[in-house]
Order: C-alpha cells, then sequence, then structure tokens
C-alpha cells in the first residue's frame, strides 16, 4: 500500500507543470474553450468593418445566428438585455449572421424586429462561421479580454441566466 | 470527433447520450450484481434514480448559488434544461446525500449496495472516456507518434481512448476479482481505487489541466487522495471479512427492505437475510 501510493505521488510529482501559464498559451486559434478565439473582420449592418481581434481589452459575447433558426429567435431578446445591462462595464456583444445560409434583408428584418443595438456583422461568404466549425444555430463563444474562448455553448435557446453568469465573469477579471 | 448530429430541426448532442447509455447499461449492471449480492434490487435501482435526480438538483443549486446576481435577475432560468448551467461538486455532494437517505429510509446495507454499485460506476467511466472522444474534451498534449490523433489543430495524446481503455480494464478487473474471499465493500474501493490511478496516470497527458498553485495537476491530486482513501478502506473493509455477522436488532431494520416490492416472490424467497440463513 505504501509502495503503490509512493509510486502515485512520484507519478503527480514528475508530471507536474512548472507554472499555470504554461498549459493553454501556445495553441493555435481554435473555435473551442481554452484557444484563441479564431479572427475575422466582417461588415456590419450599417456598412462598417468590424475586426474581432481589434475588441481585444473587453470581454465579448460573440452569437452566431441566422432568421430561420427559432433557438435563435428565442434567445435574442435575452442577448440583447444583457448587453443592455452590461455595455457600461465593457461588454461588447457581436452578432454574427451566417448570411451564406440566410438572407441581408431577413437579417436586417430580424434585427429590427428584435430592437438589437449591438452590432450585427454579415458573413456573406460563410468563411468566418467555418473558421469557427459551426455545427449548429445558435453558437455563442464567451472571448475574454485576452481574446481566449472561455465557454463555447452550441445550440439554444440559452438561458439569461447562463449568459449573465458567463458575463459576469468575464467582467470581474482585470 | 462527433459532437453533435442534426437530425430535422433537432441538434443531438451525442456525448450526452453517451453518458445516457452509460447510465442505462451500467444500472444494469448494478441490477444483475444486486440480485447476485441477493439484495433488493429495486430498492437500489430507485436509490440511482434518486441519486441522479438528487445530483441534478444540487448541480443546478450550487450553479445558481455561485452566480446568484444572474439567477436573481432571472430566477425561472433556474429550471432551463441547459447542461451548462451545472456544478459538477453540487451534484456529487447532493446525489450522494439523497442515494444515502434513501439507501437508510430503506435499511439497505451500505457496505453491499456498494458492491452493487461498483460494476456502474466503472461502466459510467468507460461511457466518461467515449463522451469526452466524441465532444474532443479533455484532449492531450502534442505528441509525435504513430499513435497521435489530429485535434484541435494538432498531433496530441488520445488521451480519450487512454480513459476509455483503461476504464474498460477496470471493468474486467471487477470482473475477475475474487469476490467469495474479500470483505463487503472492498469490491467497491477497488473500482475507486483503480480507477483513480487509472486517473492519476492519464492525466499526466492532458493538456487541458487545471493547475494548482504549485504546478501539480488538480485532477491527480484529487486522484491521489481517493488511491489513498480506497486503499485503506479497501484493506480495513476487507480485513473485516466476508459479510459481518448482524445482531437480531438489524436484521429487524433490514427486514422491511428485504421484502421489496417488485421483486417477485421466487426471488424474495432468496433475500432472506444472510445471516439468517446462517442461523445466527
Amino acid at each position: 500500500m505504501i509502495v503503490v501510493l509512493i509510486l502515485a505521488a512520484a507519478w503527480t510529482l514528475f508530471s507536474r507543470l512548472g507554472e499555470a501559464s504554461s498549459l493553454p498559451s501556445a495553441v493555435p486559434p481554435n473555435p473551442r474553450t481554452g484557444f484563441s478565439a479564431p479572427d475575422f473582420t466582417l461588415e456590419t449592418l450599417e456598412g462598417d468593418k468590424l475586426t474581432l481581434s481589434e475588441l481585444r481589452g473587453h470581454p465579448v459575447l460573440l452569437n452566431l445566428w441566422a432568421s430561420w433558426c427559432l433557438p435563435c429567435r428565442v434567445e435574442m431578446p435575452a442577448i440583447e438585455r444583457v448587453y443592455e445591462r452590461h455595455r457600461g462595464d465593457g461588454l461588447v456583444v457581436v452578432g454574427m449572421n451566417v448570411t451564406s445560409q440566410d438572407s441581408e434583408a431577413a437579417a436586417r428584418a430580424f434585427a429590427q424586429e428584435f430592437g438589437l443595438t449591438f452590432p450585427i456583422v454579415l458573413d456573406r461568404d460563410g468563411g468566418a462561421s467555418a473558421r469557427y466549425e459551426v455545427m449548429g444555430l445558435p453558437s455563442t463563444y464567451f472571448i475574454d479580454r485576452g481574446g481566449t474562448i472561455r465557454n463555447v455553448i452550441i445550440g439554444g435557446p440559452m438561458s439569461e441566466a447562463v449568459m449573465l453568469s458567463n458575463v459576469e465573469e468575464l467582467l470581474q477579471e482585470p | 470527433m462527433l459532437p453533435f448530429v442534426r437530425v430535422g430541426p433537432l441538434l443531438v448532442q451525442l456525448p450526452g447520450l453517451a453518458l445516457l447509455a452509460g447510465v442505462w447499461i451500467g444500472t444494469n449492471f448494478v441490477e444483475k450484481e444486486a440480485i447476485r449480492l441477493r439484495l433488493n434490487a429495486t430498492a437500489i435501482l430507485n436509490l440511482i434514480v434518486y441519486g441522479l435526480i438528487g445530483g441534478l438538483v444540487g448541480a443546478r443549486l450550487l450553479y445558481a448559488l455561485e452566480h446568484i446576481n444572474a439567477y436573481s435577475t432571472a430566477p425561472l432560468s433556474l429550471f432551463a434544461l441547459s447542461t451548462n448551467a451545472l456544478d459538477a461538486s453540487g451534484g456529487l455532494l447532493v446525489g450522494s446525500a439523497a442515494a444515502l437517505l434513501y439507501g437508510r429510509a430503506k435499511a439497505l446495507p451500505l457496505r453491499e449496495t456498494l458492491d452493487a454499485l461498483a460494476p456502474g460506476l466503472a461502466v459510467f467511466m468507460i461511457a466518461s472516456g467515449v463522451a469526452n472522444f466524441l465532444s474532443g474534451h479533455g484532449y492531450g498534449s502534442p505528441l509525435q507518434a504513430p499513435w497521435a490523433i489530429y485535434l484541435w489543430g494538432e498531433y496530441r495524446h488520445p488521451t480519450q481512448i487512454y480513459e476509455t481503455l483503461l476504464a474498460v480494464g477496470v471493468l474486467f478487473a471487477w470482473r475477475f476479482m475474487p469476490s467469495a474471499s474479500a470483505g463487503a465493500g472492498s469490491r467497491f474501493w477497488q473500482v475507486i481505487g483503480l480507477s483513480a490511478a487509472a486517473r492519476l496516470f492519464t492525466e499526466a497527458f492532458h493538456a487541458d489541466s487545471v493547475i494548482t498553485p504549485g504546478g501539480l495537476r488538480l485532477a491527480q491530486v484529487v486522484a491521489l487522495l481517493l488511491l489513498a482513501a480506497a486503499l485503506y478502506m479497501g484493506r480495513r473493509w476487507a480485513a473485516a471479512g466476508a459479510h459481518a455477522p448482524e445482531t437480531s436488532a438489524k436484521r429487524r431494520r433490514r427486514a422491511p427492505a428485504l421484502r421489496g416490492a417488485g421483486v417477485g416472490d421466487a426471488r424474495r424467497k432468496r433475500l432472506t437475510p444472510r445471516a439468517t440463513r446462517r442461523g445466527e
């Protein structure tokens, strides 16, 4: 029994890591928790350009949606409420319409219907959503101030409390 | 890796299905083992159900307590069907407490019940490895070797496969463990100890470990403590020998559980307390 425990403790010490930061820092961009969020530059509904990497320093809630997606319609009002509640604290919400599977007119009508005040970007060629390896809509990514994805929620609708709890954790970090 | 399959308008989460399959298959193993140990199989299956329900409630409640601001803003979210708002430690605590209370209410013998649950635990560990393989969670560190798998942009240790294979090994070890001479409850601790040792080994190849301030991997520290507890308790319970004699008072308390419903007359006959049959 003692020998087993000594061997187990030795293996634990042997496989320890020097610093907590040595694990995920060197990983390439990847659309999953612990990796850098894949970058994109897309046009907004207003015609401006938005680049994700330029939002570093702000926690970002990135929501991929389409107007025909029922769970997207259900959760969108809650996303707007979370944005209104925390925009003053530095939260940025980006809604990415997967326009390659939707239409620009439908996306515009959707944004007007729900009175969305956060930026909506249009993924016309599907390139950005492909980099996020989207398997279903909605897909939501919680990205910290350093550009690392901290949580991914595929499918929906997300509850408002889940959005708030993820956002508030990001906001509490320096 | 195949985390989701679209079935019409539904997005089916395959890792969740793998875990459900693990619960179902594990429950079948538990039922067979309970019958073999001449326990009240119906009561033990109910204990699993109460444990799972308690676990879900506890996991959601602790998550909500940790994010009390969010839930006070949107209290109805407490009832949302979401697997993203659960705290595992709360689930383990409340689920275990619910199962323990039910077991006490039904006067289920602790050590024998734990023995009956042991194969279910081993099967669930296999399902957990498969679920991680499907979701891509618990991914390994980079590796250049013929058995490396390409995941998240790099060739990596197939940690999910390591875990699944070792869990299968634990199940086989349980199957072929000598049970006649072991003290009641010691097979449960054998499964716990082997599972902890397996996790302690495979965690070294993970790239997503939670690290403690000293640079130790948290899962290994927990596994080491579990292994120590399993070795200590396993030896202690094994030393007590198989099924310690019961007092007449204990036999009376167990009697209602052994008259469990749904077991059938023929089986009920076999459920007579062992101590009574021994003529003690």
